[in-house]
């Protein structure tokens, strides 16, 4: 996949919003050690590539800056494999509605 | 002073423009408010709200009686026991839960006002809901989330409601986790001028009556009675506090409202590290357990979502015991629903197994199903993680560590939380908000026996306790 996006093209940047060390005062230490960044998606606003600080509009008419990270960024969650521990339950639980109806 | 105190400094002037109320003007005494004058104000009422909902086809769901999974319930129960289990199939409202009733004022109000924007601080449904009622006022919109953490690993459930709210052409602004969340929301309260469609003004708790109330109507016309009981998934407190008091204005006022919370015990919500193991983004202690015992802890002055107030019981489940009930919810009754409602399924499972058969308990909501929002995407990411996944006993489910699917159904069981410690805890809270210097008046303990649904006696004494264990 091209690192290229021309003006226009749908994108994600990322920032960072606060470094570590500089997080609100009530966060554990483990969230205290990294820093808060955002990302958002949004059209970029000139022809850039991976890497580059950009400048995008986002679907509200915001203009936001930050690195280019993704072109045209995928939704990938999915549901994944199915999961042993799940798979047996509905056979379990009809076996006990038809032991019930057997037994009235 | 940093960049987040200085926007945090500007807090109350920015929420002030943004959702166009004066909390001060409400304010009768050091602590107290006037709370049910604050929702009057508005000018809302559960008929009005319903109005406005139906132009927008959200509410009037179905209310679907859950015969199999009753079945089940009286296989595992002493005989007589067992009571009829029913569910209000909130998925059907147009963003797929109950959040679009919570959203539906909101927007109409800013609408209403002539902004030109809204925004929301939210990583659940409610900024699909938002977002949803935006596109259909033609307002733009914009929300802010918690979405990942410090590897960059999504939360799959939260992925899901970002593409929600793409899908309705908001703006989502993803962030690592933390609190700072708010710092970020207020700044693009300040930068836009949008409304702030919070999920705990006034407007927000009224849309949310009319689901009590449709459920009300609802059981008494297939039923010819109110119900026994009624079961809320319980999270920041809206949820219970909207659906009480709809009830209430049914005319239901001997119907047991019930918070049901999956307990996460010893993982922290602001741990980068926790995020992703806790398996579930809502209806969870982490949010239920602050929520209660301190409410105004939202992005609001005053929150109008009081759950200490209206619950009459407030239990918790196991994270494997919702997966279980989610699973048998698809296979006996061929609803695909969750995860949310299904806390509050797991706890009606258990608790209906404790009532007599003629008894009617509702589960008051379910949410959609879809990608990364679904018990296979939780528990893969689990697995990733290195929790542990086991059928076995629910007693041995360990946030974060294990989490045990139950083996059989009888062993699907409720954990009482102890109310009035809940209460005291909440009192604590109150003292600590007392300007030095200051002693409580009439007024105040009338509040605080208001806000925890106890008496002058129990607040006073309650206190006094307080008191000697801090001397």
């Amino acid at each position: 996949m091209s690192n290229f996006a021309a003006k226009g093209a749908w994108v994600e940047i990322h920032s960072k919003v606060l470094p570590a060390g500089e997080r609100a005062p009530q966060v554990p230490q483990d969230t205290q050690r990294v820093p808060l960044v955002m990302r958002a998606k949004g059209f970029l606003l000139q022809a850039a590539q991976v890497g580059d600080d950009v400048e995008i509009e986002t679907c509200a008419g915001r203009h936001l800056s930050g690195t280019l990270v993704i072109i045209n960024p995928p939704y990938t969650h999915t549901f994944g494999p199915p999961i042993d521990e799940l798979i047996t339950i509905g056979n379990e639980v009809r076996a006990i509605l038809r032991e019930r109806s057997q037994s009235q | 002073m940093s960049r987040y105190q200085h926007i945090m400094a500007q807090k109350e002037e920015i929420v002030k423009a943004s959702v166009g109320l004066d909390y001060a003007h409400y304010t009768t005494g050091l602590l107290a408010f006037d709370y049910e004058k604050l929702l009057a104000d508005t000018g809302y009422d559960v008929t009005t709200a319903a109005d406005i909902q139906r132009q927008t086809a959200v509410g009037n769901t179905p209310l679907v009686e859950l015969k199999n999974i009753t079945e089940l319930v009286r296989a595992t129960a002493a005989p007589g026991n067992g009571a009829r289990i029913f569910i209000k199939d909130e998925a059907a409202n147009p963003s797929g839960s109950f959040k679009d009733r919570r959203a539906s004022l909101s927007i109409h109000e800013a609408k209403k006002r002539g902004y030109s924007g809204v925004a929301a601080a939210t990583s659940g449904n409610y900024g699909a809901a938002v977002a949803s009622q935006a596109a259909k006022a033609g307002l733009r919109c914009i929300i802010v989330q918690e979405a990942f953490d410090s590897q960059n690993i999504a939360q799959p459930e939260i992925a899901e409601k970002t593409r929600a709210c793409e899908a309705y052409g908001a703006e989502v602004i993803r962030l690592s986790v933390g609190p700072e969340l708010f710092y970020v929301f207020l700044k693009v309260l300040k930068d836009t001028g949008y409304f702030n469609a919070s999920l705990y003004t006034p407007y927000s708790i009224i849309g949310i009556e009319t689901l009590g109330f449709e459920l009300a109507q609802q059981v008494k016309e297939l039923c010819g009675r109110f119900p026994d009981a009624v079961i809320t998934t319980h999270a920041g407190g809206g949820n219970v506090t909207g659906t009480a008091r709809g009830l209430r204005k049914a005319g239901a006022v001997d119907t047991q409202m019930i918070a049901a919370s999956v307990d996460l015990s010893g993982l922290h919500m602001a741990s980068d590290h926790d995020f992703n193991r806790k398996s579930f983004t809502t209806g969870h202690t982490g949010f239920s357990m602050p929520f209660s015992t301190w409410p105004d802890r939202a992005d609001v002055p005053r929150n109008a979502a009081r759950a200490l107030r209206y619950m009459d019981r407030f239990v918790t489940v196991t994270q494997g015991e919702v997966f279980y009930i989610t699973q048998v919810l698809a296979e006996l009754e061929g609803l695909q629903r969750g995860p949310a409602g299904n806390t509050s399924l797991a706890a009606a499972f258990a608790i209906a197994r404790e009532m007599n058969e003629d008894h009617i308990v509702v589960v008051q909501e379910t949410e959609y199903t879809g990608a990364g929002k679904h018990p296979l995407a939780q528990l893969n990411l689990a697995k990733k993680l290195g929790i542990e996944i086991s059928r076995g006993d629910p007693k041995d489910n360990k946030p974060g560590v294990r989490i045990v699917i139950p083996r059989a159904p009888s062993q699907i069981a409720v954990t009482d939380v102890d109310l009035p410690g809940v209460r005291r805890s909440y009192l604590r809270h109150a003292l600590e908000h007392l300007p030095s210097d200051t002693t409580l008046g009439a007024i105040d303990l009338q509040f605080l026996a208001d806000e925890t649904r106890t008496d002058l006696k129990f607040v006073e004494e309650s206190i006094d306790e307080l008191h000697r264990t801090a001397g």
